[in-house]
């Protein structure tokens, strides 16, 4: 199978590890797997912003780059949700595009990874991969609990997975919030943070880099040791 | 000009311990209501049920709306319609002038704190008492509720200790919540022993009896209404629902999703006025009509008003419900506050992560997040985003629809690090006063796939 690899811009400017390790991931799981090199953004942070009229071209030429595909995937829920939901000319790639941890559990159906990482680590569950994607159950529904993530994580040797307090609470990211309300987007933020480090985790992983790299940036500013890490470099036993 | 949501956010983010015993009060009350939805069979499907049955209003409501009537009258309930605020609130004041009355009780009502009436009745002359104790307590501080269900959340227990003090005469320092509370209930009983017209709001309406329903857990809409001579009742138009039988899908819905209680203390049904009283219904437009054409939106009306989205709204826990400077705050109000005015309110959809987390538990089933989207959309396009960030925004679609110009700039310094807004790194960058960034890596994805696999 063939599949396009959609590394998220910022991903690919800030986190170019986090776009190996879902290379490799993929290509370990036997996919023939391309980045096509004229990718640049799904558009999202116009949308979100309420630009989504200035996307079009974004899109067309996402679709140019992804059309050719049997399937597209992306270490990024948000940016998956944006071309399913709202790249509207996104020329039929809705049933194509998955993000990388559903690949893995409903298409792929992994069932075993090569990796160790002996740490104490906490999931962040992003909002757009969870609620929107439906990556894991959500906890204002009254309905039985699955989470793709944990079911991979669990897969992972010697993991210390840690419960939180509030299981999926947003970090307050949210694009372009996270500078026009930095008050409330900062607070959220040190309040995700604050349970992890309640629970001693050692590590924050999560399949939204925006969400981490947000959390990063108020554990670094804190002093703190416990570093984030996307799920992809745990799966790919990337330890550095 | 007025402070926008941030603005108003970040003020009230200056205390944050004040934050964080915000957050974990309205959690508390989330926390409450998952437990109360978890012990009802079928939660989805009642949700489910109550969202069709709201379908249903709002694409009969004119029918709806005139049987309502019909029966209403036919049970001896004066009938008055209201094209919007405005009307609503002279209304009000013609009835208590036929009545020589110029002091009333008043029990909660959103819909006339919508309508500003408290304001315009003093203006008139006509004193009115918040009877529900949080809303006494708002009042007495001369402030809007910051909350629909529970108006004085934003206030602890010493700070009522105190404004009670200072109004009420209680001894100082005394901040018992059940001494506090019977000090309000002796000064409202002599509230409503005295006033001859009461005012409530109205949960439900059922078109099929011409009756209404008031939910309150203190029973301070009873006490006001069956007091009184003239019971004035003030009801947006989308409160109806079609027969008596459907109440029970919302009324176990309300409370439970309100504040985790299986039913609100009292549930009163409202028919016809007792002999000697008189009865009316303002039934209000303001606007909903307007709202009910707009495709995208108009399912908004279907809100109970249980104000379940705003205490699961991680937003509102941490930035109070003052921060939405409109009279429902929250993920709802922000849906339903363009409407009124686009202008004013154009901040309140960008208060928002878009986290969904409202939608999901919105007992009938409002996609508020969608929502929230789409009217950012429809701000922008009427022309109400600030130009900066236009001319920034078309600048981004420009590079990012152009692959050549977008790699170009990125090996010319990381095009990311001069041009995406939050990546600027200097003190005036809002990213930077509380964050750090990742260290900009020496090569891009991009450029490390070209080195190392053949396709690049």
């Amino acid at each position: 199978m063939r599949v396009g690899l959609f590394i998220p811009c910022y991903v690919d400017q800030f986190y170019p590890q986090v776009g190996i390790a879902t290379l490799e991931l993929l290509e370990k799981s036997g996919c023939e797997v391309v980045y096509p090199p004229n990718q640049t953004c799904c558009g999202q942070p116009m949308a979100n912003s309420g630009f989504e009229h200035l996307t079009k071209d974004c899109t067309a030429l996402f679709v140019k780059n992804f059309a050719e595909f049997d399937y597209i995937v992306s270490p990024s829920g948000s940016c998956v949700l944006h071309i399913k939901e709202h790249a509207h000319e996104n020329g039929g790639l809705h049933d194509k595009i998955f993000e990388l941890v559903e690949f893995l559990t409903d298409v792929l159906k992994i069932t075993a990874v090569d990796a160790s990482f002996p740490y104490r680590v906490g999931l962040h569950q992003s909002c757009h991969g969870q609620r929107g994607l439906h990556l894991a159950q959500m906890t204002e529904l009254m309905a039985p609990p699955f989470s793709k993530p944990m079911q991979l994580l669990n897969m992972v040797k010697d993991i210390q997975l840690i419960e939180l307090d509030r299981k999926d609470e947003c970090c307050g990211f949210g694009g372009t919030f996270c500078v026009t309300e930095e008050a409330v987007s900062v607070k959220m933020g040190k309040d995700r943070v604050a349970d992890h480090l309640k629970h001693c985790a050692e590590y924050i992983t999560g399949s939204d880099m925006s969400c981490l790299m947000h959390m990063e940036g108020i554990l670094k500013r804190q002093g703190s040791a416990v570093r984030v890490k996307h799920i992809a470099e745990i799966l790919n036993n990337n330890h550095e | 000009m007025n402070k926008d949501h941030a603005a108003l956010a970040a003020d009230f983010n200056k205390d944050e311990a004040r934050v964080d015993w915000h957050d974990e009060t309205l959690w508390f009350v989330r926390a409450k209501r998952d437990r109360a939805a978890a012990q009802v069979p079928d939660w989805e499907v009642l949700r489910e049920t109550a969202s069709r049955i709201k379908d249903n209003v709002l694409s009969n409501l004119s029918e709806y709306l005139r049987r309502f009537e019909a029966e209403a009258t036919r049970n001896g309930i004066v009938v008055h319609w209201a094209a919007d605020a405005a009307e609503h609130n002279e209304i009000v004041l013609s009835i208590l002038r036929n009545h020589q009355v110029d002091r009333m009780v008043k029990s909660k009502s959103m819909l006339t704190e919508e309508c500003q009436l408290n304001e315009f009745l003093h203006a008139n002359g006509v004193e009115v008492v918040d009877t529900d104790l949080g809303e006494r307590v708002v009042q007495l501080a001369e402030e809007p509720p910051s909350h629909i269900v529970l108006p004085c959340i934003h206030w602890k227990k010493e700070e009522i200790g105190e404004l009670f003090h200072q109004h009420l005469g209680t001894p100082k320092g005394n901040a018992d919540p059940q001494f506090l509370t019977h000090a309000a209930r002796l000064h409202l009983r002599e509230k409503f022993l005295t006033r001859r017209a009461a005012l409530t709001g109205v949960n439900f309406a059922v078109a099929e009896t011409g009756e209404f329903v008031v939910c309150t857990n203190e029973g301070n809409a009873d006490m006001g209404a069956h007091l009184a001579d003239v019971h004035i009742a003030c009801m947006g138009i989308e409160k109806l629902v079609p027969e008596r039988r459907h109440l029970g899908v919302f009324l176990r819905l309300l409370t439970r999703s309100a504040t985790g209680q299986p039913i609100t203390t009292y549930s009163s049904h409202f028919r016809k006025p007792r002999p000697g009283q008189e009865m009316h219904i303002v039934l209000v437009d303001n606007g909903r009509s307007t709202h009910l054409g707009r495709k995208d939106f108009r399912n908004s009306l279907k809100c109970i008003r249980c104000a379940a989205c705003f205490n699961t709204c991680p937003v509102y826990r941490r930035s109070g419900g003052h921060s939405y400077h409109t009279a429902v705050a929250g993920p709802i109000g922000s849906i339903l506050s363009p409407n009124l005015d686009l202008k004013k309110y154009s901040d309140l959809p960008f208060a928002s992560t878009l986290c969904g987390s409202c939608s999901n538990v919105c007992p009938v089933k409002i996609d508020i997040h969608e929502q929230l989207y789409k009217w950012r959309q429809v701000i922008v396009q009427e022309g109400n985003a600030p130009a900066g960030k236009t001319a920034a925004m078309k600048t981004m679609s420009w590079v990012l629809s152009n692959p050549g110009v977008y790699h170009k700039a990125g090996r010319m310094g990381r095009w990311f690090m001069l041009n995406v807004p939050f990546t600027v790194k200097n003190r005036f960058n809002a990213w930077f006063h509380q964050r750090e960034l990742p260290d900009a890596p020496k090569q891009s994805f991009g450029d490390w796939y070209k080195k190392n696999r053949k396709h690049g």
